[in-house]
Parts: structure tokens; C-alpha cells; sequence
């Protein structure tokens, strides 16, 4: 397919990589933020084409994995009630809660539906009016555009029988809490594209320029990540710290005006809770007041615990990169994609997960 | 999560605003995408879909500089390498 086979091309991947190794004269570290980019990096065998000393640590961008316990006991409770069709994206389906998880409440005999785009939900509110719609509301930047427009429709048209369980949360925070961590040790930060896409390069710079580290714009695909490493560790080696965009064939400086417009029209930053990380201030989104209408939680007032998580799992330091995933005694053997443990495992970008499949041996 | 994939736009339809639609084309697999956010996106653009949303126009220009840059990495490879046999 166009714009997504010649950024695969061998040829291409040889030639950055000896690129890579041409400028590398010291050991560095750098973290993918994003879980997509944790995948394609392990998929196509990336971080063996680095010049030694040159670490990829993987970075906390999978919103299944950092979605809490508590938010997903809340859905299978919502999920469970008569008269509610609950809709997600697929992948949170399989991730487990204290207990069990959606499937396991789809087998009893609820309404759970996987959707490709929250839109689908809403269609199935309009279709239903008997019944109540509740969409399970999680992502970054990238997908809260999306999100936010299946609300503004639901308040246009006065639908009244949607809702939104919100788990959204934001990547610069949590860059900026792993970087004043005393544990850090990120040189460089492969930024994610497709949030950038949405929300711009700008909340980078000041990131880049306070904790002295360069912070580059990544594509997806094989030759794009190796392209955000060249220029990142050039920065590194010329002793630069700057935001650097090795994506703009789909990120532009200033984002995306018109669907940042949205998301700030529907939500409103609040503090949240990322799974293996902690509270994180200002590190969400939550519905704006005017839509709290449209608020799950609000609706249906389910339990909230603070659910502790597995003793064994040491996911909260493999998403903050400071433990690699074959580190933890319990991956491969008590903890598989099956019977996931904690947040890296359950969710295919999740990095145990990633490892597990392509990495067991 | 935030896998967003280009498709090329084939037709426009839906009212202005936030139900502007299209349909969208991946290699032959054609999809309805809401285009409330690229409003500048013409029939024949490739767009950037993520969850049924186009989040962003693919710029052609920039597309192809990529292969500027591998052509200039390889000079320089292979200056470094000294000149080839
Ligand atoms: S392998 Fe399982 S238990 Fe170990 S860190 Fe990863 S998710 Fe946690």
C-alpha cells in the first residue's frame, strides 16, 4: 500500500542503520513513547540493528496497559446491567480486572459489543433508544477527537440514551514524569506520530529545552523509527537538545487546529491515574461540566476501589523503561497474553506482550 | 491504540461541519471516514484514519523527501566507507 511498503523497504533500513552507526561514538538511551512503536521496533527485529551501547527502552504509550484496574471493574459492572449495550474497541475486551473481563461478562449474557469507531456506538444509541449505549472512552491525543465527536453528535441531536466511561490520558505529562524521576535514565525521546498529529510538536519544546533532551517526532513503520533514532542521536551526539519533527509527511508543527477544537470543547484536563505508574497530575482528559450528562460514571455511579495490583508484576518499571519484560520472573511462565498478570501484557503493545510473541525463546 | 493507517480519499459526501464523510480506500478496501478534521482534504489525497476519524492529510512533498534523505545517508556511508571496490 502506498506510504506504508517503501518506508519497509530492506534497502533503506540497511542504509539508516548504517547511518546510525556511523555517527554513534557513545553509549545512549532512548525510549519509544508510543506502544505502537514498541511493536514495530521488536516485530522487525529493529533494536538489533543498533550499534552497541545504543538501548531502546520502551516507553508507558499503551492507554489499554495504563487504563487502571478500578476503571476497568467499573466497565464490567456498567456492562452488566440490564438494559445496557457496552461498546469498546477490541482491544480492551481480553484485559482482565480484579476478576474477569468483558468477554467473561459477554458470556453471561450481556450486551458487550466491540466497535471500530466510537460513531458505531452512537449509531447504536440512535437504533436503540430503549436501550443505553456506553462507550468505553480510552486513548491519547489520537483518539480523543474521535471520542469527542461521537458527545458533540449525542448533544446535537439530543441523544440522551449514550455515555462515556473515560479513561483518556495524555503523553507529555507522563514524559514529564519520567524525566524529573531520580531513577530516569532516557537520553532521548522518540515522540509519538500520531499523537502529534493531533496535538502538535509545541508541547515538546519546553520539555526538550528544561530536562536537556531531544525529543524527535517518530513515524511507524521500520524506516521511520529508525530515521527518529539517526536524528535523535545526532542530536545527542552534537550535544543538542531540541523538539525535531522526522515525520511530517502526516505531523505538522501546529497539529490538528480543528480537532484539538473539539477534544477542548467536550473534555477538560484533569489529574489520572496511569496503571503501573501512579497519579499523574493533569495527565487526562474527563468530560468538560456542560457534558457530564453524557458521563458514564455519573449515570450509573459504579463501585470504585482502589484494586492493588499483582505483587509479582513489575510492569509499572518496565513501562517507565527501567526493567526489560524477560527481567520479571513471572513472564512466559505465570504471565502469558492469556493469563496476563499486569498492564504490559495484556494489550499487544503492551512490551511483555510484544516480547511474548516475537521474543520467547 | 493509536495505529492510524493511509487510505486514498475516493469521494466526499455528507453535509459540511463535523458530518463531513468520505469514502476512503486502503489498497482496495473502501471504508466510510469522517473528515470533520482534515476539512482541506480534496478527492485523491491520502489521509492518515484512525478509528474512523481522518486525523491528518498525508503532505506528498514530505513523502518523498524520505527518499532524499536515504539517497544523501548512503553518499555519506559510503564516503565514509572510502570509494567501493
Ligand atoms: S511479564 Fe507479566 S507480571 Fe511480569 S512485568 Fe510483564 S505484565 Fe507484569
Amino acid at each position: 500500500m502506498k506510504y506504508l511498503d517503501e518506508y519497509r523497504d530492506a534497502e533503506g533500513v540497511r542504509t539508516i542503520a548504517a547511518a546510525i552507526a556511523r555517527i554513534t561514538t557513545k553509549p545512549w538511551m532512548l525510549m519509544e513513547v508510543c506502544g505502537g512503536q514498541t511493536h514495530a521496533i521488536i516485530k522487525f527485529g529493529i533494536d538489533a540493528l543498533l550499534p552497541e551501547g545504543v538501548t531502546l527502552l520502551h516507553g508507558p504509550g499503551c492507554p489499554v496497559c495504563v487504563t487502571p484496574v478500578g476503571i476497568i471493574d467499573q466497565a464490567l459492572e456498567i456492562a452488566g446491567r440490564p438494559g445496557v449495550i457496552f461498546c469498546s474497541f477490541g482491544d480492551m475486551l481480553r484485559v482482565p480486572g480484579t476478576r474477569r473481563d468483558l468477554f467473561a461478562v459477554k458470556a453471561e449474557g450481556a450486551d458487550v459489543r466491540m466497535v471500530y469507531s466510537p460513531l458505531d456506538a452512537l449509531q447504536l444509541a440512535r437504533k436503540h433508544p430503549d436501550k443505553e449505549v456506553v462507550f468505553f472512552a480510552v486513548g491519547f491525543e489520537t483518539t480523543a477527537p474521535a471520542n469527542a465527536m461521537s458527545v458533540y453528535q449525542a448533544a446535537q441531536e439530543g441523544i440522551r440514551n449514550f455515555s462515556l466511561l473515560v479513561s483518556h490520558v495524555l503523553v507529555p505529562p507522563a514524559m514529564e514524569a519520567l524525566l524529573s524521576s531520580p531513577d530516569n535514565r532516557v537520553q532521548g525521546f522518540l515522540a509519538a506520530g500520531h499523537v502529534c498529529a493531533i496535538a502538535g510538536c509545541e508541547p515538546y519544546i519546553p520539555l526538550a529545552r528544561n530536562y536537556k533532551v531531544p525529543i524527535v517526532v517518530t513515524g511507524f513503520e521500520p524506516i521511520d523509527v529508525l530515521r527518529g533514532i539517526h536524528l535523535c542521536i545526532r542530536q545527542l551526539e552534537e550535544g543538542r537538545a531540541e523538539c525535531e519533527n522526522a515525520y511530517p509527511r502526516a505531523v505538522r508543527h501546529e497539529g490538528n487546529p480543528a480537532a484539538m477544537d473539539m477534544v477542548a470543547e467536550v473534555f477538560t484536563v484533569i489529574d489520572r491515574k496511569w496503571r503501573g505508574m501512579g497519579e499523574i497530575s493533569r495527565s487526562g482528559l474527563g468530560l468538560a461540566p456542560r457534558y457530564a450528562d453524557y458521563d458514564a460514571v455519573r449515570k450509573f455511579n459504579p463501585a470504585s476501589d482502589d484494586v492493588p495490583e499483582s505483587p509479582v508484576c513489575i510492569s509499572g518499571l518496565v513501562l517507565q523503561g527501567l526493567k526489560k519484560p524477560h527481567e520479571c520472573p513471572a513472564f512466559g511462565n505465570r504471565c502469558t497474553p492469556e493469563k496476563p498478570l499486569g498492564a504490559t501484557m495484556v494489550s499487544n503493545e503492551g512490551a511483555c506482550a510484544a516480547y511474548y510473541r516475537y521474543r520467547k525463546s | 491504540m493509536c495505529l492510524a493507517i493511509p487510505g486514498q480519499l475516493q469521494s466526499i459526501s455528507g453535509d459540511e461541519g463535523y458530518r463531513r464523510s468520505g469514502r476512503v480506500s486502503f489498497g482496495g478496501v473502501i471504508r466510510e471516514v469522517n473528515l470533520a478534521y482534515v476539512p482541506q482534504a480534496k478527492v485523491g489525497d491520502y489521509v492518515m484514519v484512525h478509528v474512523g476519524f481522518a486525523l491528518s492529510v498525508v503532505d506528498a512533498e514530505e513523502a518523498a523527501q524520505v527518499f532524499d534523505y536515504l539517497k544523501q545517508m548512503d553518499e555519506l556511508n559510503e564516503l565514509h566507507e572510502g570509494t567501493p571496490p
